[in-house]
Parts: C-alpha cells; structure tokens; sequence
C-alpha cells in the first residue's frame, strides 16, 4: 500500500513507486475550533442544565478537539420547547420565505465548505478529499434541493395543501455527520416542522458549526435545535411526549428500540438501519469498472456506511480474476493523515468501533475464512484499520451475516443469476445491492429482484438529493430525498 | 335462513371454514365459536383459528409472494375486476350476512354491498397506475439513469375492522393486494361471516391460492404470533383497540415491520380511500445506471 | 523488441474469426466508471519533490513534435536544438524523448540529433488520414527507416476497424512492423476519437498489441478528440494487463491536447497508479505534445526559484 508519507522520516515500502507523492496536507487554519460548545436551543448555546460534558475527538491522531455539553432531559426539554414555540410561527411563514432560508443556509455551507471539510475531516477522521468533494457539497446540494420544495408542497402529490407534522426529533450517525444532518434538517424544514438534532457522540461538532450556519442565514430562533450528547441524550429526544415525529439514522438495533419505544403514540417514524449490501459481479462485467465499484462499495468513509457493499458475490467462473485484479487495486490505496489531499482511507471513527472491526475479523478469520490486506503500515496513534479482505466466505459466515461497518469486504461466489439473487437477498437487511454486468436485460431483472431500497446498477455509492435514499426489511422504513422523502414530515 | 319447525323445506346450513392457501380448511385446532347476529341470535359456528393457524396461513402466503407480485398489474387488475364480478354475482347472500351481522336494514346493508363490490373494482384500477403516481424518474446530478418505482412490502398481516363486516374487510384487504402483497387477514371476531364467505368468492375469482388467507377468532389471539412473525412484512392495525394496537406494534417492532396504526376516529368507509393504505405496504426501490456520452468524450483535465 | 504475437496469444489473429471473438470477447467498458476513474486520479495533489520530479520526467517523456505543411529544415533543426538542451540555462534539464516529424524531414532531424539519444520519430502510413494503398503506406515507413527514424508512428486503417474488418488492420500492422524490424520501434495510432468508443479503443489496443505494436497511441493530434485522461487510462490499463497475460511489456502515448504541467503531471499519475512505476520511463510512456514543453519549463523555473515564469523566459522554437 503507498503512504502519503505523513511521516517523512519512514522507510518506503517495498517496491515503492519513484514517484512518491509528497505529503499534501489541506490547512487547518481555516477552522477555528472553540475548547467548548454549549447546546444550541432558541437561538442561544446555553450549557447543559447540569454543567455537565464529554470530549470530542480527532480519531486519527486521539487528540481532543473540544469540549461539548452533554444534554440531560431538562436540556431535552428545554429544546422541546422551544421547538414547540417556534412552530407557530415557522409553519405559518409562507412557503417562498422558508424557501429563502433554506436556499441561504445552503449558499452558506457553500461559502464555507473548505472551512466544514476540515471540521469534518478532524472530528470525523475521513479522508479531506471525501468531506470536499462528496460531504460537504451534498449538504449544500440536499438544502438547496428541499428549499425549491417549501413553496411547491401542494404540487408533490400530498393533498392540496399537506401540513407539517410538528416537531421533529432527529438523531443521527458519525459516519456522515454534516451530510445526515442535511438529509434530516432539509426537509423537515421545507415542510415547516422545527427540529431537535442530536448528533452523534463522537462527532457533535459539524452539527454545532451549523448552528452558526442558521445564526448566519437569520433562521428565526427554535426553528433548529441542537442537542449533543450520548445514546441517553437521543432516547430522551425520541421518549419525550411533544415530539410529532421521529427520524433516526443509525444501527438496526436502535431503531428497533424506537419503533416499540413510538408504540401506540401518534408518533410518525423514519429509520434508516443497517446494511448488509450484496454487490454482484457477472461474467459480463465492465471488470475495470466494477474494480472500481467494489473499491467504491466498501471502503468508501472506511466502509463506515450502511450502503455499503460489504458481500462481493462474483461469478465464480471470474472470480480469480476478479480478486486478483482487485488485490492489486489495493495496493494502490492510501491510508494515512485523513488531511492530506491524496488519503484514500482515513481513520476509523471511534476505539469502539476498532474494536467491532477487530472482534468480527477475528471471528471471520476463526471461522476460517482467508483474510488478506495489502502491505500496510498504520500511523502509531489513533484509531486504524488496513483494509482487508475476506475470501472463501459462505453465506454461513458471520462476515457474510453481520454488518461490520469497516474497511472489509467478504468476497462469495455463485454460480448463476438464480443463485446470486437468492444469496443477495438471503439477510434481514435490505438497504443497497449492486449489480455488474453488460446486458440490459440481466441488469434489469435481477435488479427488479433484489430486495433492497437502492440497487446500483453498474455504479455503487451514488447519491443525489433528488433520489429517494431508504430500506426494506430491518433496514428500516421510510425515504429521505427526492419527492418520496418529504411525506415523512408531512402529515398525510 | 328458515326455521326448521315450521312446514317449510329444511334449509341447508353452511359450516364455514378459513380460507388459506385457497382451500378451506378447519381450524387445525378443532375449535368453533358461536358468531350471533345483531340481536344476539345465534347463526354459525365459526372455526376459532390458533397460532398454527396464523403460522400456516404466513406459509401459504409467502410462498404466493413471487407469483403475485410478479404478476403483470394488468393481471392482478383483471383478477380484481373478477372478484367484484363475482360477488355481484352474490350480492344477495352478503346483503343477507352483513344484514344479520351489522343489524342493518336489506337497503342498507344492499348498499354497503354495493360499496364493496365498488372498491373492489376501483383498487381493479388503480394495480397498473400507482407505480405511475408514486414512481418516477429522479433528475440526479450526473450522469446516470435514476429511477424510483414501489415495490409491495411482501406478506401482511391485515387486521379487519370490527365494525364494518364487508366494506371495511374489503376496502383493508384490497389495497394491500391491488399492489402485489399477499394478505393474511383477521377477519371481524364477532361479525366473521361476511369475510369467510369472501374467502368463498376469492377462490372463484382467479386469485391464486394463498394471496389473501381469511383467519376468524379473537383477534387478539390469532394477531400477536402475527405481529411478532419474523416473515411477516407488514401489519394493518386496523382491527385492533388501542391497547392491543400498542402491543402488536412492540411485537412488530421485532423485524421491523411496515404498521399501519388504527385511524384515530371511527373510519368512514364510504369516504374516498385514497392512495394510503397501498403505499404503506409499498417499498420504494430506486435503481441507479451510467448513462454518459455515446462516444468518447472530449474530456480532460 | 518482439517479433512475433507472445504464445498465449498467438493463436488469436489465425483467422478473421478468432480474431474477431477474441477483441469482441474482452470485458466491456463503461464510459461513465472509466471517465469517473480518470478524473478522480485527476483530483491527486503532487507538490515540492513529488512536482519537481514529474516534471523533469514529463520532460524526458516528450515527443516533441511538428507536423505542419510549412514545416521547413530551418524549423526541424531549431525544433532539434530545443529538444536536446531545452533550458539553456540549465544544463540540469533533461533532453526530450524525440522529436517528432513527417517522414521528408526525418533525415533532417537525424543530422541535428546525431546520437545525442534524442530519438527520432517519424510518422508514417499516410499519416494522419492513413487513406493510402499499403504499399503506398510501407514506401513511406521505409523511407522513414531509410532516412535515420528510431521510431515509427503509424496510423491504423479506421475504415478497416469500423468496418469490422480487423485482420486487414492487423495484417498492415504485421507489414508496417516488418518494415521497421530491427531498426525501428512501432508505435500504433489509433486515432481513439475516430474509433468512438471505449469498447473499440480497448478492442483496437489489443489489436495493436497483438500486432506487434511497441506502443499504442491514441491520436494523430489532428482530429477534434486525441488524447484524454480516460483513452489514456483505458490504454494503460491494456498494457497493464497484456503484460500479466504475455510478459510483454508494451508502451503508450498520448497524443494532441497535453499543454500543461498540471495535465502532464496527471498523466503520470494515471501511469503511476495504473499501469504502475515500472511505466515511469520514457522508454514506456511518452507524450506526444509541442506547447507542453515550454509550460513545463516555466514551472522547473518556478520550483527552481520560488518566482512565476513567464513566456519571455522559455525559448520559442
């Protein structure tokens, strides 16, 4: 594996290339970290009721970035309230003026995306390239796609005139921090909800840095509040009575919890869950292409993604081909300083989640499967995981079942499309598949039997405000983007 | 039904059965209850389904999944348009069964027929359009092919209304096969009959075996090894009082199912249905494709 | 330099038909991947060491090339000049690959390059249309070899491929070579925005390979597409991939539209991290470019001194 040599001092690695790429490092002084945040409610950041606080991360070097309050129920309340308060008047504003902050807020993350981008990349350990070119203008690209909606709801098929549901309580992930807040704020904004977001522990900061977004762009007080905070935080956020509506991104069995939590209320309910995504690989295959795909598929953000193709089923008559050609590909990635331009493969986000990556490898290896990485040298500190790969997987293997949400991929074989389809489907997930081949008519059919709410075809991990995003099965339910999206903050 | 102690010509009665796998078994159990009219007159022995009842009907629907769902909509329309064609064709016994059931006067309860047979040729029409209403291209920034289409949930479990014996049982159980579900219902616990004899008219209307099974009893018993099924993909709360309802949807919470909550007023089922009991058991699939130039391009750096 | 097809191969050109299953039964190529590939290796941030040394590579990687009507002695041999000591200044600056010219004028680039290593490069086979009878075409290879050319870069008969008639141009290759054998290295043109997609630019770059060709390149520079980061990758990753299958080693030019350092540098990456660093070597790659060269010395100059170049700076040959 190359190294964009963060550490000048290190031997090259075997058969390094002569053309090293010196290190290329985005600055950190477009960012200015603050050494604490408060809570976001009413406009204000207030801390927490009870003074209390957690530390905030950079997962690639361990060093602590800021201090960030840890909201109680009373916090959850105050937020609640001011949520509620500011209802009223959000939703009566007509559709053109919450169009205008929306389109605002959006230029505003444009204007300050290098600064987000290396908040991000800090917080989050993600390659700077990702948060610059995909985190960071999809979170523009989702406000400006929803602000167009404010003032066209009677046209999107709900009704004459849909109504918002009230106050949406939002808790999203660390895989996507900024991103997942846009795909939950946009259009529950549109639609004249106001919001509570918890973001994620280990990533709060994006979502405080967009509280001054909206001071930016004027957004009246309540509109947006944000509450950092752990799993404590969230599930005050969702139990609490005067919350209309419950959007989660996050693990199957959170969601499992908010939805018997939700019971019996008139609570509404969207759970984007895990993943366990099949990507296929015909005979047929555009092969460089689909190299490509599966790089893209599973260690795109380290593989922390729910979308990811983490089972690659191959053909079995390419299949040496295939995993040769891929190892190769490999060999190219570069892992190291999540801040230089030229990282492929950042840090893992969290110990805890080295420490799932390390416990389900090590049963994927137990349970005999052939483990393989490329030559691969991980910074001292800090949280990593070389990206690997398992072969000789069956569908019996833990690493073919559960959702590792890392850099690893369990590589399967079939024989014919039947029996690819039939391996694709056979998990209680259903979120994303993947599907190579030349032929049209293939393409289309197995895609129209792939149980999954996002089927890639000839392409993975593509994703557009305008395309509705969500799963089957215990992938949860619901649809973010694209017209579908909105009626999860309408009440209809 | 006539009285067999006066001069007239001893009536036939009708044991009825379940309707699962488009046969017409008795409860595996062995158990009937006594279904009575309005006025407390007794008129059939109704089969008390069990779990294995509940567990064989999810079986028999899952396995017609594949055939359903695949199915053109055009054919599942067709199939439809014929169930209304035949209950018209027995209008006069559902008049009868929903009369005795809902206490309702000939007209009234002829009405309520008439409305059945009327959503059933309404949910005809909407197999081969609501992919069109809620599908659709999506404008991706780049180059690709995006499109979005429903795809239905898979099995659900569909709890009847209460109240409303014929209307309410069809205007719950049409949607969700109109788009290519298959159904296990739970037909009213104290006004069964119209829903069994349904079952009856199914199974001469070109609806395969197994798309819609009819299961009597108390509901509560027969719904909560439904709710807590792990091959079940969805639940129509409907039948269900406030309290069953909050039980059924922690249980159905165990593979995250699709729920429709029971409506928060008594439900109008001469209302306009509208579109939402078919998209609550509608998965929306979005497939992505490279499109790009038809020759190479005069890209560069 | 090999002489004939490598033996997994060899089969391959037995007839119109094997050839033909065998180019159309290579893995498609989807143009939307291909390009996305290109562009993000096009997003690379090479700077200091990594820039200086692309750029002294890119450099030595230059066919520096004039193919004009008014091409006169008088400007081969100032072309000469630049191509062996392009940076008065700094005698530090490597020499170009090649100069590239017309047959007519290759005995005039022989003289000004004597054996300084500066190759001579001559196109050929009708050059760029390629319409001409074969013997037409190997008259003119010949007195291309005749006059001192080290290097032969000819033009396939497009006709012939989009026609599906792949032997034809198999075989004119196979004649082309045999002119050049021994003496002169073969590059193949294919004229990649004529051949229109990218399943006959993978197609063709076989067909080349398996031909016999000691380079393929994209593009005579004389059309309205020639080279780009996704022909060129696609090419880099035929010759990557003929070499696992044969162990022939088989070299690549881009050709028309390479005119600045950032997109040389690029280049280098889409070699570096496709083919790989065994590519990095003028003897394997190449760029087939004029205006290049001086952007390239305007940025050595900028890394030499930490000042911007400006075009007075740089010589104008």
């Amino acid at each position: 594996m190359a190294s964009p040599h963060s550490d000048p001092s290190s031997a090259p690695a075997a058969g390094a290339s002569p053309f090293a790429y010196a290190p290329a490092p985005e600055s950190r002084a477009v960012v200015d970290i603050a050494p604490s945040y408060g809570l976001f409610v009413d406009g204000e950041f207030t801390e927490a009721a009870d003074g209390k606080v957690f530390k905030t991360i950079a997962p690639a070097t361990e060093e602590v970035l800021s201090e960030v309050a840890q909201a109680g129920e009373e916090d959850v309340e105050r937020a609640v309230r001011a949520a509620r308060r500011a209802f009223e008047k959000w939703s009566a504003l007509p559709g053109s003026a919450r169009a205008k902050y929306l389109f605002r807020i959006a230029r505003i993350i444009q204007e300050r995306s290098r600064e987000l981008a290396v908040l991000e990349t800090l917080d989050n350990g993600k390659p700077i390239k990702e948060t610059r070119d995909f985190d960071v203008p999809q979170a523009a690209a989702h406000f400006f796609y929803h602000a167009g909606w404010a003032d066209k709801l009677a046209h999107a098929g709900y009704g004459p005139d849909p109504r918002p549901v009230g106050v949406a309580a939002q808790v999203i992930p660390w895989n996507f921090p900024l991103l997942m807040l846009a795909w939950k704020i946009a259009p529950a904004l549109a639609t004249g909800n106001t919001v509570v977001l918890k973001p994620a522990e280990t990533t709060p900061l994006s979502a405080l840095f967009f509280a001054d977004v909206c001071r930016q762009a004027g957004l009246p007080k309540g509109v947006v509040n944000i509450v950092t905070g752990d799993g404590s935080t969230g599930a005050a956020l969702v139990s609490h009575p005067d919350v209309d509506k419950v959007a989660f991104t996050g693990s199957t069995e959170v969601g499992k919890a908010i939805a018997r939590q939700v019971a019996g209320t008139r609570k509404k309910v969207t759970l984007e869950l895990g993943g366990k995504g099949a990507n296929i690989v015909f005979d047929d295959a555009p092969i460089d292409q689909a190299v490509e795909g599966i790089v893209t598929g599973i260690f795109f953000n380290q593989g922390q993604v729910c979308c990811a193709g983490s089972r690659l089923l191959v053909q079995e008559s390419v299949a040496e081909e295939l995993i040769a050609s891929l190892k190769r590909r490999l060999g190219t990635l570069r892992l190291g300083d999540p801040l230089d331009k030229n990282t492929d493969i950042g840090a893992i986000n969290s110990a805890q989640q080295l420490a799932k990556i390390r416990e389900l490898t090590g049963i994927g290896e137990a349970e005999g499967a052939e483990r393989w990485s490329p030559e691969c040298e991980l910074p001292s500190s800090g949280y990593w995981f070389a990206p690997t790969l398992f072969t000789g997987v069956s569908q019996a293997h833990t690493v073919a079942q559960d959702e590792i949400f890392g850099p690893v991929l369990s590589v399967l074989t079939f024989r014919t499309p039947g029996e690819a389809v039939a391996k694709a489907n056979n998990t209680p997930y259903g979120l994303s598949a993947g599907v190579w081949t030349e032929k049209g008519s293939r393409m289309l059919a197995v895609a129209d039997r792939l149980r999954a709410g996002v089927v890639w075809a000839n392409t993975f991990n593509k994703f557009d405000p305008t395309s509705p995003f969500g799963g089957y099965k215990e992938s949860g339910y619901g649809r973010e983007g694209g017209r579908h999206g909105l009626e999860a903050y309408l009440d209809v | 039904m006539s009285d067999s102690s006066g001069q007239g010509r001893l009536t036939v009665l009708k044991t009825y059965k379940l309707y699962v796998a488009g046969k017409f078994p008795r409860s595996e159990s062995g158990r009937v209850y006594e279904v009575t009219d309005a006025k407390g007159r007794w008129r059939a022995n109704a089969p008390l389904s069990s779990r294995k009842d509940a567990r064989d009907a999810v079986v028999a629907a899952r396995k017609a999944v594949g055939g359903w769902s695949g199915a053109t909509a055009y054919n599942r329309g067709q199939v439809l348009y014929r169930v209304a064609e035949m209950l018209e064709g027995r209008a006069d016994q559902f008049v009868r069964e929903v009369a005795d059931a809902e206490g309702l006067s000939k007209p009234k309860a002829a009405a309520v027929v008439e409305a059945a047979i009327d959503r059933w040729v309404w949910y005809a029409g909407w197999t081969d359009k609501i992919a069109q209403v809620t599908g659709g291209a999506n404008p991706v920034a780049g180059p690709y092919f995006n499109h979005s289409a429903p795809e239905p949930t898979g099995v659900v479990a569909v709890l009847a209304p209460q109240d409303s014996s014929l209307l309410g049982l069809v205007s719950v159980v049409a949607p969700v096969v109109a788009t290519g579900n298959t159904a296990v219902v739970v037909a009213s616990e104290d006004r069964p009959l119209p829903a069994l004899s349904l079952g009856e008219v199914l199974a001469t209307s070109d609806v395969p075996g197994g798309v819609v099974n009819v299961l009597s009893g108390r509901t509560a018993e027969i719904a909560a090894p439904l709710a807590a099924h792990q091959d079940v993909n969805g639940i129509d709360l409907t039948g269900a009082d406030a309290a069953l309802a909050r039980d059924l949807e922690i249980a159905a919470a165990d593979n995250l199912k699709r729920v429709l909550r029971p409506a928060a007023g008594a439900p109008d089922w001469t209302a306009d249905p509208g579109t939402r009991r078919m998209t609550s058991f509608l998965e929306t699939k979005t497939v992505w494709h490279p499109t790009g130039a038809l020759g190479v391009a005069g890209s560069s750096y | 330099m090999s002489t004939s097809t490598p033996p997994p191969l060899a089969d391959v050109a037995a007839s119109d038909g094997t050839l033909r299953r065998f180019l159309h039964g290579l893995p498609g190529v989807d143009p939307v991947g291909l390009e996305a590939r290109a562009a993000a290796l096009g997003t690379r941030s090479i700077k200091t060491t990594a820039k200086a040394y692309a750029i002294d590579l890119a450099i030595s990687m230059i066919d520096l090339t004039t193919l004009e009507g008014a091409d006169t002695p008088g400007k081969v041999r100032s072309l000469a000049a630049k191509a062996l000591r392009p940076e008065p200044s700094d005698r530090a600056t490597p020499a170009t690959a090649a100069v590239c010219v017309y047959p007519d004028m290759a005995a005039t680039a022989r003289a000004a390059l004597g054996d300084s290593g500066v190759k001579v490069a001559s196109v050929a086979t009708a050059f760029p249309a390629g319409r001409a009878a074969l013997d037409v075409k190997l008259a003119d290879v010949r007195s291309a070899v005749a006059a001192g050319a080290d290097e032969i870069d000819m033009v396939i008969d497009r006709g012939a491929f989009l026609a599906g008639d792949y032997l034809k141009v198999y075989e004119e290759i196979r004649a082309v070579r045999a002119e050049c054998d021994g003496q002169a290295r073969l590059k193949v043109i294919f004229e990649t925005g004529e051949l229109s997609t990218y399943d006959n630019i993978r197609r063709a770059s076989w067909l080349g390979m398996i031909a016999g060709a000691d380079f393929i390149k994209t593009s005579t520079g004389k059309v309205g597409t020639n080279a780009t980061p996704a022909n060129t990758l696609l090419m880099l990753e035929a010759v990557r991939d003929f070499r696992a299958a044969t162990g022939v080693q088989i070299g690549v030019k881009p050709a028309g539209g390479i005119r600045t350092t950032k997109d040389a540098i690029k280049y280098l990456v889409l070699v570096n991290e496709t083919a790989g660093p065994d590519w990095l070597d003028n003897h394997w790659f190449r760029f087939g470019a004029s205006s290049l060269l001086n952007d390239l010395l305007m940025q050595r100059q900028k890394l030499r001194t930490g000042r911007y170049s400006g075009p007075d700076y740089v010589t104008v040959d």
